[in-house]
């Protein structure tokens, strides 16, 4: 069984994200940028399907500039077998993601595609399922346990209810949650190793996909900022000053 | 005139109240609104969402398949439909957002997820970065307008109306049979849903340990309040996923949120940013919740909650 999984190349999630005054975007020069993520526990999940005996091949595929590379050498360091960079330097909103993954699952045939579930940048939400969608496979998104069992699989979502299983037949697209699994840590001679991976780039424009209609972003802004309001000194202070409130 | 889809959220027979705050969202953005309710055939939960504010009428689809709403099975019925209505919105919960980019995907169009404000009908802010940013976008062509609604950000329309009429249809489509409901996994007690609650009381690292996690319970059931947990709670397995609040968990609003033993991660924090009032109970007067907190109480939550339960 051969794996797809999607790596976006993301600010690092540990930044402290600031609004551009000019109200452009968030500043992004100088800095650190990472792997998404959602997609990192999707390339665990995916290399331990492949160490169970359960998937042969992991493929991990990524979408952006050159610097892309960085973020497809870090899935090789962990462990997937070969890359794909479908190279742009064009901003890709998740529909156009989502014919582009299409585009590649027709070339590469998998059974499972494993994306995770948001971006941490976008937090669009919408790449997995739009996919699942256009190729007319099942979707299983916000999984935190994925079984499979030769031609299904058991997946168990997060769901606002609790946790959902479904039973969904293969191919299918499954998105990953935060609790599915912890990725592991890279080693050095695993990054040493993975710099003699394959890692293939392909433009965007020889894929010959149609632009899709998109969302224009106008401007961005900081969100108002909540202050801090007073401290009382005991449990009764509080109480007395939630009742003043009439909040109990 | 715009023509607007809202589509509805429910489970066993009941409206989920964020299928309400969509309609408010709905009526922002102005113009006729269409609540598409999926069932199996039982027309109770198309009859409260007949008796919304602002819903001049109901589309109810049966269909066999919609015993559980799976969205592989529900966006082929809603495409069937679309077509005629310039907006099609549904709550940003794990339904709307496993459901809407797979119908928005069948459409060829994109979407905007997380509405936290309609600028005008086609121009919404969304944040972005775990809410760090807010973004303005425009739908900038004259096709559908797809897109989910922040709950957090629009209090419910009211059950007040005469219920309208309701349109029932059988959905006759053949549906795909790869995608099957095995179990759901939940808890059913007798608190507030968490993300209707208009009091939630949240429990975090602070608590110490799992049994702890009854003083948070006393509180919540004197003040008849929901019950939420930090991402730490639920990462050391005190209580079920489904109680997080934050940003991967759940973001709410209610109007008194008070949060016991949590330090108030950025995630966390983006969680609970719309709610009324914050309160805050920490041993650590350098918590960063406190940086938010309307009323804070540096002290020891082991003594505040079982005080705050005798004198509530």
């Amino acid at each position: 069984m051969k794996v797809l999984v999607g790596v976006k190349r993301v600010v690092d999630f540990n930044t402290r994200i600031q609004v551009k005054s000019d109200g452009s975007g968030v500043q992004t020069d100088g800095v650190k940028f990472s792997m998404n993520p959602f997609d990192e526990i999707a390339v665990e999940e995916a290399i331990r399907l492949k160490e169970a005996g359960l998937a042969t091949e992991v493929i991990a595929v990524s979408i952006g500039g050159d610097k892309n590379q960085d973020t497809l050498r870090s899935a090789l360091a962990m462990g997937a077998d070969s890359a794909l960079l479908v190279k742009t330097d064009d901003e890709i909103q998740p529909l156009m993601a989502a014919k582009i993954l299409k585009n590649l699952v027709e070339q590469q045939q998998p059974k499972l595609v494993l994306l995770g579930k948001q971006a941490i940048d976008d937090d669009a939400n919408q790449t997995p399922q739009m996919l699942a969608g256009l190729l007319g496979w099942p979707q299983a998104t916000f999984a935190s346990k994925l079984e499979i069992d030769g031609d299904t699989a058991a997946v168990t979502r997060e769901v606002d209810a609790g946790l959902e299983t479904l039973s969904v037949d293969l191919p299918a697209v499954v998105s990953s949650d935060l609790r599915l699994n912890e990725p592991r840590y890279i080693k050095l001679p695993d990054i040493m190793k993975a710099k003699r991976k394959p890692l293939e780039v392909i433009d965007l424009a020889d894929l010959n996909i149609a632009a899709s209609a998109s969302i224009a972003t106008l401007k961005t802004s900081a969100p108002p900022q909540r202050q801090a309001g007073i401290k009382v000194e005991s449990s009764e202070a509080l109480v007395a000053e939630l009742k003043a409130r009439n909040l109990v | 005139m715009n023509k607007i889809l809202v589509i509805a959220e429910h489970a066993n027979g009941v409206l989920n109240s964020s299928t309400a705050r969509a309609v408010a969202c709905a009526a922002a953005i102005g113009g006729e609104i269409t609540v598409a309710v999926l069932t199996t055939g039982s027309c109770d939960v198309a009859a409260q969402a007949a008796g919304l504010e602002g819903v001049v009428s109901v589309a109810e689809l049966t269909n066999p398949g919609n015993a559980q709403a799976l969205a592989a099975l529900q966006a082929p019925q809603l495409l069937e439909i679309s077509a005629g209505y310039t907006h099609v919105l549904a709550p940003n919960s794990t339904f709307g957002k496993d459901l809407m980019p797979r119908l928005a995907a069948l459409l060829d169009r994109p979407m905007v997820t997380d509405i936290m404000a309609v600028q005008d009908a086609r121009t919404f802010d969304r944040p972005v970065y775990a809410g760090n940013a807010i973004t303005t976008v425009q739908v900038d062509d004259d096709g559908l307008v797809l897109a989910t609604v922040r709950g957090a950000s629009w209090p419910p329309v009211v059950q007040t109306q005469a219920p309208v009429t309701v349109e029932c249809q059988t959905s006759d489509i053949d549906l795909p049979a790869h995608t099957r409901f095995v179990a759901l996994d939940g808890e059913q007690g007798d608190r507030p849903d968490l993300q209707a609650a208009e009091k939630v009381i949240s429990g975090g690292r602070g608590l110490g340990a799992a049994e702890h996690f009854a003083l948070v319970e006393a509180v919540a059931d004197k003040l008849g309040a929901a019950v939420g947990a930090s991402r730490a709670a639920v990462d050391s397995g005190w209580v079920p996923n489904d109680l997080q609040v934050g940003q991967t968990g759940k973001i709410i609003a209610p109007d008194l949120y008070i949060a016991a033993g949590i330090s108030g991660a950025i995630q966390h924090l983006a969680g609970i940013k719309d709610a009324g009032t914050i309160v805050a109970i920490n041993k650590d007067p350098d918590a960063p919740i406190f940086e938010v907190a309307d009323i804070g109480l540096v002290a020891d939550l082991h003594e505040v909650l079982p005080a705050l339960t005798e004198m509530l």
